[in-house]
């Protein structure tokens, strides 16, 4: 290993490898802005977000009923997948033993490893015909179930392996002094997850939200196959919706021709990205504090 | 009666908790089993061995050999570049700016952020570069694209690892006279070579399985690329058009190729659990 005593050479590619890593979020943001600048010119802001009207071909580009989609698909998942989280976590490191912690502990890994378009197809395959036959005549509803519940679910089922690593984290982190002198001071086990435990992982627990807020918000693939694709404001979870991400994915590659299209597009993939850093960014801040504090 | 109706209320919360752990383990199971039951019995000999033949979307012959391949060869070369790049950064990191704590926690929290991106923003702008550059869709386009996506989490991987390194071991090997490129890359490489394959299974997997990212610059294409400036076939690409198609031929093929990379994915977490415990050895703590 005779190159490796020539410290120059090496230094050079680590320090540009860094730096390219440092410059790439900054190249992006600033990439998607300038290419975003030409649709921001010829459209206000408000009406790029506020508005529903989209015609491309008359240069009109209303991305309220996508970024709606987007934020109801989203929530609708979290809603499902953080109470589920939550209760496995407080099971898996309060009340179990560690051997049941080693069991699991691959099967979330495994989880988190498949990729999106498998979940997809597994939306297709089961939750789609879950809710056209069974889920929506119980409600009195008629639909072919590709829909924002169906949305919603798949992306429940994908974001659960993150929170969950995170809440797992969190709770192992807690001292175990507190609630060893809530347990001594006669509380019931019970009692000291509810007012203790829970209390102290408080924070950590938004930041898990947030962390899975902001990973289902740009996930792709799996949301735009059992979704629907149809812009509109839906009235019931039972309808299609259009997310952002989505509509990126189903546009890009054939709008060259019409102008401006490109430019809105990139304005949609700008949006996703300052949304996604903005939680992703509060998170880390929020863990950060967390874990100074502890 | 207080007492009572709290110990009901653990009674509850504990079924729950119970029940949600079940659902979780449930959930994976029906997943891959319901992607398998479907699959499986469409899969041949045939679709693994061959590309596809005329009018194979239309349900003729032929196989997605042209994207098991493809996917193979983007994931490798991303991943590869991933950890040229990856390592250098995560020593140097550890190593050379050990004295710069605040820096490197920066470092870790853009890492974080980094790995927050959504692939779809990678996939656009890697497309929109393209198109400046007037580069047509390639192999080597989605290689770079899919390798600054993985990038991140290479590295954090190996820091993770890295970070918990005992100082001691930087300076047992300074004092015998070597240097920091060689403390890193002789020394502290066997404490992390555990972390470095575990890395390089959790990179390659989610350079398989990615779709957004390449869905733009890779393209799409019938026959296997023999060079890195053809566009090239990918798993989760072909089984998106497979399943989109209107003929049930079609779409069970898709299923049967969801079964492929399902079981590419299972066999890499697999090996990436016995490889980390076979190298996990000569690491020091």
């Amino acid at each position: 290993m005779r190159f490796l005593k020539n410290e120059r050479f090496l230094n050079f590619f680590m320090y540009l490898f860094l730096g390219i890593i440092i410059a790439m979020p900054i190249i992006i943001i600033a990439g998607l802005f300038y290419k975003s600048e030409s649709v921001l010119h010829a459209n206000s802001l408000s009406d790029l977000l506020f508005s529903t009207e989209w015609k491309p071909f008359q240069g009109k580009f209303g991305f309220y009923s996508y970024i709606y989609s987007s934020v109801l698909v989203t929530m609708l998942a979290l809603l499902i997948s953080v109470p589920i989280c939550l209760l496995a976590a407080i099971y898996l490191t309060q009340y179990a033993k560690s051997v049941y912690l080693k069991v699991i502990q691959p099967v979330i890994d495994i989880l988190a490893g498949i990729p999106s378009i498998i979940f997809g197809v597994w939306g297709i395959l089961v939750i789609v015909p879950l809710i056209s036959k069974y889920l929506a005549p119980f409600f009195g509803i008629e639909t072919a179930g590709y829909s924002i519940l169906a949305g919603a679910i798949v992306l429940s089922v994908m974001i659960i392996p993150f929170i969950l690593n995170i809440l797992l984290e969190i709770f192992k982190s807690i001292s175990k002094e507190l609630p060893q002198a809530s347990i001594a001071l006669g509380a019931t086990k019970w009692q000291t997850i509810k007012y203790v435990v829970l209390r102290k992982a408080f924070p950590g627990i938004i930041s898990s939200i947030v962390f899975g807020l902001s990973r289902a918000f740009g996930e792709t693939i799996a949301v735009l196959m059992v979704v629907g694709n149809v812009a509109q404001i839906p009235s019931n979870i039972f309808q299609p919706g259009y997310p952002l991400p989505a509509l990126i994915a189903n546009n890009y590659g054939e709008m060259l021709s019409i102008p401006n299209y490109d430019s809105a597009l990139m304005f949609a993939a700008l949006i996703l990205l300052v949304i996604v850093l903005f939680f992703n960014l509060a998170a880390r801040m929020l863990i950060s504090r967390y874990e100074t504090k502890l | 009666m207080r007492k009572k109706l709290l110990a009901l209320e653990e009674h509850f919360f504990k079924l729950l908790m119970q029940l949600s752990i079940a659902l979780i383990v449930l959930v994976l199971s029906l997943i891959v089993f319901s992607i398998f039951y479907r699959g499986l019995p469409a899969l041949t000999w045939e679709m693994i061995s061959q590309t596809p033949k005329g009018g194979y979307y239309f349900g003729k012959e032929g196989g997605v050999l042209n994207a098991i391949v493809g996917s193979l060869y983007l994931a490798l070369g991303a991943t590869l570049l991933a950890l040229i790049m990856g390592l250098p950064v995560a020593m140097l990191m550890n190593i050379h700016l050990r004295k710069f704590k605040r820096l490197v926690n920066s470092i870790r929290f853009l890492l974080d952020l980094l790995w927050g991106i959504p692939s779809i923003v990678y996939g656009a702008f890697g497309f929109s570069v393209m198109i400046v550059l007037g580069v047509k869709t390639s192999l080597l386009a989605g290689i770079i694209t899919v390798a600054l996506f993985i990038l991140p989490i290479m590295i954090r991987a190996i820091d993770e690892v890295l970070k918990n390194v005992p100082v001691g071991l930087l300076e047992a090997s300074m004092s015998l006279g070597s240097n920091k490129s060689q403390t890193s890359f002789m020394v502290y490489i066997r404490q992390c070579s555990s972390a470095i394959v575990t890395a390089i299974m959790i990179s390659f997997g989610r350079a398989i399985g990615d779709a957004a990212s390449v869905l733009f610059t890779t393209g799409y294409t019938d026959s296997i690329p023999t060079s890195l400036t053809q566009p090239t076939a990918t798993l989760p690409l072909s089984i998106f058009f497979q399943l989109s198609s209107p003929i049930r031929e079609v779409q069970n093929r898709a299923y049967a190729s969801a079964a492929i990379l399902t079981f590419i994915i299972l066999f890499i977490s697999v090996l990436a659990r016995v490889l980390s415990n076979k190298y996990n050895k000569n690491k020091i703590s």
